[in-house]
């Protein structure tokens, strides 16, 4: 419009600029979920996502009363052409002991493979419970063509877990390495 | 259309249209668009009842039917519901609120006209694939879950360049109503005085300015993880398919609300017309649509239930969805307190609105039943699921939207339109509707899953129903057009308040309004 703006037109173009400014901050809070959402999980210990070590604290008693099912599962992912397997399919332990598991992978093919591990615990209220000290997950595994190896897990479960919890799978998804870019 | 203007050299033809800058102009384009959009949607689902009409194979194979479905879904929502709304808010808010045109309106023109080709980009490699070039349309499914929006093909990717657009012009829209609402009403009319139709737009407006960027945000991560090497939803890359869900139903939920608020705020103003009683409950309807349009930016995750959650999430979410239905039915109280007593008559406008109150409250109520965590479980992707949120969807962006184009057909055209063959058009769309969706609450429970082209043969009667039933509600929109057509073309002269009951500044106008609405704004006492 050539004609001079009118202070109508004038606060019309000013809020419709404040408006356009929440966007772009809607826009920028939705980017933000990506890292927010990393915080939460971390934060309330839900998804799996906790990857570090986790030594037992000193005092904790191992709790004799009870044992817990430890089950072991195994799952090379598409793309990923490996023998992947649990050594063990599953193991009773008490709450505070230190465990040991151990699990096996070869690489059938004639080209090298590498790739990672992603832990996953079910049911998601034992996942706060369950740490590890020290697994094959926290590094990318590289494989020689016809290699095989054996891979192993230490980890705890806290004296803590609830009563009601008699029953934990871990299993792994393993994928291969991303390209880096 | 042809008005006397004031205008002396209006571009004719196709550059009237391209250039124009009449909220009237750009209504009428934003409903016509609208209903090209709901044709193809529904051709669409046509090919996909078909499919189901018998359990096998018989039509078409599972890659085609994924296009189907999800294509569906994006141009019903984004193409066919929004535009609609939009295309009302346009014709009637500078009408209703006394001012002379919206806004901003270059603005306006452009928030039109990035809508067109962001169609053709969804549809494009849909029609490619059928051609044999390429790997076809997006097949995700509309919610375009992670990890499969990032292995499909390259229809993923002019989904969501289209998404960008779509959203891009919904935003333009939205800060267009906001500004005309709060700065151009008529002199006197407080917000508080203010037409329901612009509160429940206002609401629908400040939503999308919140809710479309984060989803333009969340497709701009999935672009990313597919061609640039990063991994929000990558497993393999420490990222989680799950926040993909998060992102998407935090745009998705509210959406919901998106598509209902503004014929929320329609409905209102027909049923005061023809029950020829004020509105009831005016502010506890405006402080409803408030309440309503806080929580529904605080309940996505109602949808993830079976994604894994913890039990406490579960609980939040179960307990604060359920909480939307008390805001919901001070709404429906408020509608059904205004035709108590009424000396009610039941023109075209009323039955379409009476069709989505009784037909919206089934959606309402099975919603609540999908809202229980420990129900859903079973009902999740079961088409209980469909059944129910067609119940809710249907009535709402289509029955509801027909019952304000044909309330103000009249004031828009200046013609009377065919009441007998509307009423038609209204009995055809509601045994339609009932018959195709009605039977899926039933297979749903029986435990068929959606998105799937194939079934179990004892849910074949249902789906044979079903698909008799969407035939029958397809042709329903067919009577709406010609009624429509004949309308624009003549009829009976229509008077200013073109109905008997209808109250506000829109119906001061002649029928059809001049070019610019009000040139010389009404002062409100």
């Amino acid at each position: 419009m050539s004609e001079p703006a009118t202070p109508l037109a004038v606060a019309n173009r000013r809020l419709a600029y404040k408006l356009g400014g929440v966007a772009v901050l809607a826009l920028g809070f939705g980017f933000a979920l990506a890292p927010l959402y990393d915080v939460f999980c971390q934060l309330t210990g839900i998804n799996g996502k906790v990857e570090q070590f986790n030594l037992p604290p000193s005092q904790m008693k191992v709790d004799r009363s009870r044992s817990v099912q430890v089950r072991f599962l195994s799952q090379p992912m598409p793309g990923m052409p490996i023998e992947f397997h649990p050594s063990q399919s599953s193991l009773s332990i008490h709450p505070g002991d230190i465990i040991l598991a151990r699990y096996w992978v070869r690489n059938p093919t004639d080209t090298p493979l590498a790739g990672n591990a992603v832990p996953s615990i079910s049911p998601g209220a034992a996942n706060a419970y369950f740490k590890k000290i020290d697994c094959f997950c926290f590094r990318e595994q590289t494989l020689a063509p016809g290699e095989e190896r054996e891979l192993a897990v230490t980890f705890w479960v806290d004296s803590a877990l609830p009563k009601s919890i008699t029953d934990i799978t871990l299993s792994y998804a393993f994928y291969g390495a991303v390209k880096k870019s | 259309m042809s008005h006397d203007t004031p205008h002396d050299a209006l571009p004719t033809g196709m550059k009237r249209w391209l250039y124009t800058t009449n909220h009237k102009d750009i209504g009428t384009m934003y409903l016509v668009f609208a209903l090209i959009m709901l044709l193809t949607g529904g051709a669409m689902i046509l090919a996909v009842r078909a499919e189901l009409f018998q359990p096998g194979l018989q039509l078409m194979q599972p890659d085609l039917f994924n296009q189907l479905i999800t294509l569906h879904g994006l141009v019903m929502v984004f193409g066919a519901a929004m535009p609609a709304a939009t295309g009302l808010a346009n014709w009637m808010l500078p009408m209703m609120l006394g001012a002379p045109d919206m806004a901003l309106p270059r603005l306006n023109n452009w928030s039109f006209w990035i809508l067109p080709p962001a169609a053709l980009l969804l549809v494009t490699p849909f029609i490619l694939g059928l051609a044999g070039v390429g790997t076809g349309a997006v097949d995700t499914g509309w919610t375009m879950y992670a990890p499969l929006s990032i292995q499909t093909g390259w229809g993923m990717d002019f989904a969501i360049f289209s998404v960008h657009m779509l959203g891009a012009s919904s935003i333009l829209a939205s800060i267009n109503v906001i500004v005309t609402i709060l700065n151009m009403r008529a002199p006197g009319m407080t917000l508080m005085k203010m037409p329901m139709f612009a509160w429940g737009f206002l609401m629908t407006a400040t939503l999308l300015i919140i809710i479309m960027p984060v989803l333009a945000g969340g497709v701009t991560m999935v672009l990313m993880d597919r061609h640039f090497g990063t991994h929000f939803f990558n497993a393999a890359g420490g990222g989680d398919p799950v926040l993909w869900e998060h992102i998407f139903w935090f745009m998705g939920h509210p959406e919901v609300y998106v598509l209902l608020l503004p014929i929320a705020g329609a409905i209102p103003h027909v049923l005061s017309a023809f029950a020829r009683k004020p509105i009831y409950g005016y502010k506890a309807q405006v402080y409803s649509l408030w309440a309503i349009t806080f929580l529904s930016v605080v309940v996505w995750a109602h949808h993830m239930f079976t994604s894994g959650m913890s039990v406490g999430g579960q609980l939040y979410f179960m307990y604060s969805t359920m909480l939307i239905s008390l805001p919901l039915a001070v709404l429906f109280f408020c509608w059904i307190a205004t035709l108590w007593r009424g000396a009610m008559s039941f023109e075209a406008p009323m039955l379409f609105a009476l069709g989505f109150v009784t037909l919206f409250g089934w959606g309402g109520l099975t919603g609540l039943v999908l809202a229980d965590a420990a129900a859903d479980a079973q009902y999740h992707n079961a088409y209980f699921l469909v059944a129910h949120f067609h119940y809710a969807l249907y009535p709402t962006t289509v029955m509801g939207v027909m019952a304000a184009v044909y309330f103000w057909l009249p004031k828009w055209t200046g013609h009377m339109y065919n009441e007998r063959l509307a009423k038609v058009h209204f009995w055809v769309a509601f045994v339609g509707m009932n018959l195709t969706f009605l039977p899926q609450f039933f297979v749903g429970l029986a435990g068929m899953p959606r998105r799937i082209p194939d079934y179990a043969l004892q849910f074949a009667e249902f789906n044979m129903l079903s698909s008799v039933g969407s035939l029958i509600l397809g042709v329903s929109h067919l009577i709406f057009i010609y009624v429509v057509i004949q309308c624009v073309r003549g009829g009976a002269k229509a008077e200013s308040r073109a109905w008997e009951g209808a109250n506000g500044l829109e119906w001061t106008l002649s029928s059809p309004p001049p070019y610019h609405s009000f040139d010389v704004q009404p002062v409100v006492r």
